[in-house]
């Protein structure tokens, strides 16, 4: 059993268009790093110059929202969900 | 465009109004293909301010799967403008992250709500109709 990251709109073009894509259990980071090595397309929208994770993403396991668990350093086991969705935000 | 029932356009401007002197802020699920909005899940502001706004990350995700539970999309987001016309702020632009989104305004300024939205594409920001109508119309 893998981890499902599922993807917003946005990364899907990038992914064949699939919502869904399995991975390997790991820290979030190593997550997403795989992501980028299997669709480069990616990188932009994930990481920043810096290769950390972008601010304007929210990276949810399962329920909960990394940012209250241990951002990057999160541990995702088998079987659990990893949503990616972008941060939504403006101004007046 | 952007088609938007009655009564979801109602509970937007009741919603606006509710969090006044705060900007509001929720999100439109529909048919991307269309532009009709089906559902509006209010989400919590979580800059609590009356001028800038970030969807409650929480909210999000659970209005994202209510819409795919549904067999819906997240089509845009919809946020108040308090005291200035419902036009797209340098912020809004700089912030907007998908090309394919509606980006919809409530303006509550000179004491009258009024609705607009937008398609912001690389930076360039784009009105498009929006119409209100009745159920199913």
């Amino acid at each position: 059993m893998a981890v499902s990251v599922r993807l917003p709109t946005v990364l899907r073009p990038h992914a064949a268009g699939k919502t869904v894509v399995e991975a390997d259990a790991g820290s979030v980071g190593d997550i997403i790093a795989g992501l980028v090595a299997r669709f480069p397309g990616m990188s932009g929208h994930l990481l920043n110059e810096s290769g950390e994770l972008q601010r304007f993403v929210n990276i949810y396991v399962d329920d909960d929202d990394i940012r209250y668990l241990d951002k990057a350093a999160t541990a995702v086991a088998d079987g659990a969900e990893l949503t990616i969705l972008p941060a939504v935000a403006g101004g007046a | 465009m952007l088609s938007i029932e009655r009564e979801i356009y109602l509970d937007i401007v009741a919603q606006a109004l509710d969090e006044f002197p705060l900007e509001c802020c929720g999100l439109l699920a529909g048919d991307p293909a269309t532009g009709r909005v089906v559902r509006y899940y209010r989400c919590r502001n979580a800059a609590e301010s009356s001028r800038v706004y970030t969807v409650d990350a929480k909210d999000q995700l659970r209005a994202t799967r209510a819409a795919d539970d549904d067999g819906l999309e997240i089509i845009g987001v919809l946020h108040s403008h308090t005291h200035t016309p419902p036009y797209p702020s340098p912020t809004d632009v700089a912030q907007a992250p998908d090309p394919t989104w509606h980006y919809a305004i409530v303006s509550l300024a000179h004491g009258e709500a009024s609705l607009r939205s937008y398609r912001i594409v690389d930076g360039a920001v784009t009105e498009e109709p929006v119409v209100v109508g009745p159920a199913g119309g």
